[in-house]
């Protein structure tokens, strides 16, 4: 049953100009990327910025806004004989889906022909790991938020403090307790933000340390490779996981 | 056949619905009328599912309706605003909904979609289509399961005159059939046609609930708008109720 409404969704969103723009904007930003420096490394390292801030960005703006504007259609929907969290799941199953297939083409692509590396594959694989973890966070504001103004306005915020926020913070914080031991705590605020594990687990491929920042560095040196990726992994899982469980039990209980 | 037991529900100090107690019978069309903020729409939205109640209970033929969502199958809604997905073509549209219900859903009632002649427009996209046409969409989907229970909000709202007509005959052919029909509309004339009985409603609280006929002749009055007037009026002549003003 789900399955058949995600293809709707999905559809109806690839149809429309937004997502189109989208992996327009990101096949362009991309190319040119991998163009300019020359170096397949140096375009991974810009392509990763930016994907770390664009990602997010378009994840939550694009997901609470579709929300309100198909709210009369998904009453539509609750009225009929579905459950809810069926038709929750299939709303934000179809729009990460539907935003994937953007990054497969406009990040995927430009990847496979300049940088198939590892390195690369970790990059188009975190970009759609954090598609869906913003996916599920921007649906859990809807579902919380009473009207359009104000989800928007929380994905915004969300958004501005995971993206750049937070890394001040941690290093505020850092700062602060500079004379203690600090591995357990800057694992612990790292783990708080799945724009910095995705960072990290990209970083952790290549051999960059300068480029980790201080969280990054230490994660190599407390964990090694190995075990610092499969737990930036399990953490990110939990990431899309803990959003998206909430986000159905407060929309099975919402009054629409 | 629907039957609601001690129906409460609030929306913050508001009370929609106040231990609402009714019970309707195939063979009806129950207009629900009341002034703006009486629980009309939080009643059909608690049939529908959309709205929790925050006490009492709700039957379809002694089952719950609460926390059972299979049971809808057995009810058609046409909601007051229609709005689809923007690029989504209406044939689209009619098979998402044919897959949804395939399941518990053998025969299918197209009568109005040949009345609207739909099979025209079945190409465009529905961001393309007038209010009205995007009503006659949610009226066709409302009967095109063939539901015992229908559940019309402000159905004529935005319908050309001929399109009402058509609306009004498929309603009332359906009632004849068995079907209950409970519907809402600010247009009194439309309900004189189509409803059965009245289920007038004030801050939650059932006032009336009455055949059409025996109100009709009660009052002396031949237009159901002149009878919910002088009921009003006498209401209020008993001592002021708060919102009673206006149907």
């Amino acid at each position: 049953m789900m399955v058949r409404i995600v293809r709707y969704v999905v559809g109806d969103i690839l149809r429309g100009r937004i997502v189109l723009g989208y992996t327009g904007f990101l096949l362009v930003a991309a190319l040119g990327l991998f163009n300019l420096g020359g170096d397949a490394t140096k375009g991974l390292i810009g392509l990763l910025s930016l994907v770390l801030l664009v990602v997010p960005l378009v994840s939550l703006v694009f997901s609470t806004v579709h929300f309100y504007n198909a709210h009369e259609f998904i009453e539509l929907l609750a009225a009929q004989p579905l459950r809810r969290s069926t038709l929750l799941l299939a709303q934000i199953c179809g729009v990460a889906l539907a935003l994937a297939a953007a990054l497969l083409l406009g990040i995927g692509l430009p990847i496979l022909l300049y940088a198939p590396t590892a390195t690369g594959l970790t990059l188009l694989a975190v970009s759609l790991v954090l598609t869906f973890v913003f996916t599920a966070l921007a649906f859990l504001a809807a579902v919380l938020a009473r009207d359009k103004a104000r989800g928007v306005g929380a994905a915004l915020l969300l958004w501005f403090y995971f993206a750049l926020l937070h890394d001040g913070l941690t290093l505020y914080a850092l700062f602060l307790l500079e004379d203690f031991p600090l591995e357990g705590v800057s694992l612990g605020l790292l783990s708080l933000n799945p724009i910095d594990l995705a960072r990290v687990l990209v970083l952790l491929q290549m051999d960059v340390s300068a480029l980790m920042g201080y969280t990054g560095a230490m994660m190599k040196d407390l964990l090694g490779t190995g075990t610092g990726m499969a737990y930036a992994m399990v953490v990110l899982a939990g990431w899309m996981a803990v959003p998206l469980a909430s986000a159905v039990w407060v929309f099975r209980r919402k009054d629409l | 056949m629907l039957a609601a037991h001690c129906l409460t529900k609030s929306f913050g100090r508001l009370r929609a619905l106040d231990a609402l107690s009714v019970t309707l019978s195939r063979g009806q069309a129950v207009a629900l009328i009341g002034p703006n903020g009486a629980g009309k729409t939080t009643l059909i939205k608690c049939v529908l599912g959309l709205v929790r109640p925050d006490a009492g209970e709700l039957t379809l033929d002694g089952a719950s309706l609460l926390g059972h969502p299979g049971l809808r199958s057995r009810i058609g809604y046409m909601p007051q605003i229609g709005r689809f997905p923007e690029h989504m073509r209406v044939g689209q549209l009619f098979e998402l909904m044919h897959e949804i219900r395939r399941d518990t859903h053998s025969r299918t009632d197209e009568d109005l979609m040949h009345a609207f002649q739909i099979d025209r427009i079945a190409h465009q996209t529905t961001r393309t289509l007038s209010g009205g046409t995007r009503q006659k969409i949610s009226a066709c989907l409302a009967f095109l399961f063939d539901p015992e229970v229908l559940v019309l909000d402000e159905p004529t709202a935005g319908l050309d005159p001929v399109a009402v007509e058509a609306l009004k005959e498929k309603v009332c052919a359906e009632r004849a059939r068995g079907k209950l029909i409970l519907l809402t509309s600010h247009i009194l004339s439309d309900l004189d046609e189509i409803a059965t009985d009245v289920l007038y409603l004030i801050d939650g609280r059932m006032q009336f609930y009455r055949p059409i006929e025996a109100l009709k002749a009660e009052s002396g009055e031949i237009r159901l708008s002149r009878v919910v007037a002088q009921i009003m009026r006498a209401a209020s002549g008993d001592g002021p109720r708060p919102g009673a003003s206006a149907p």
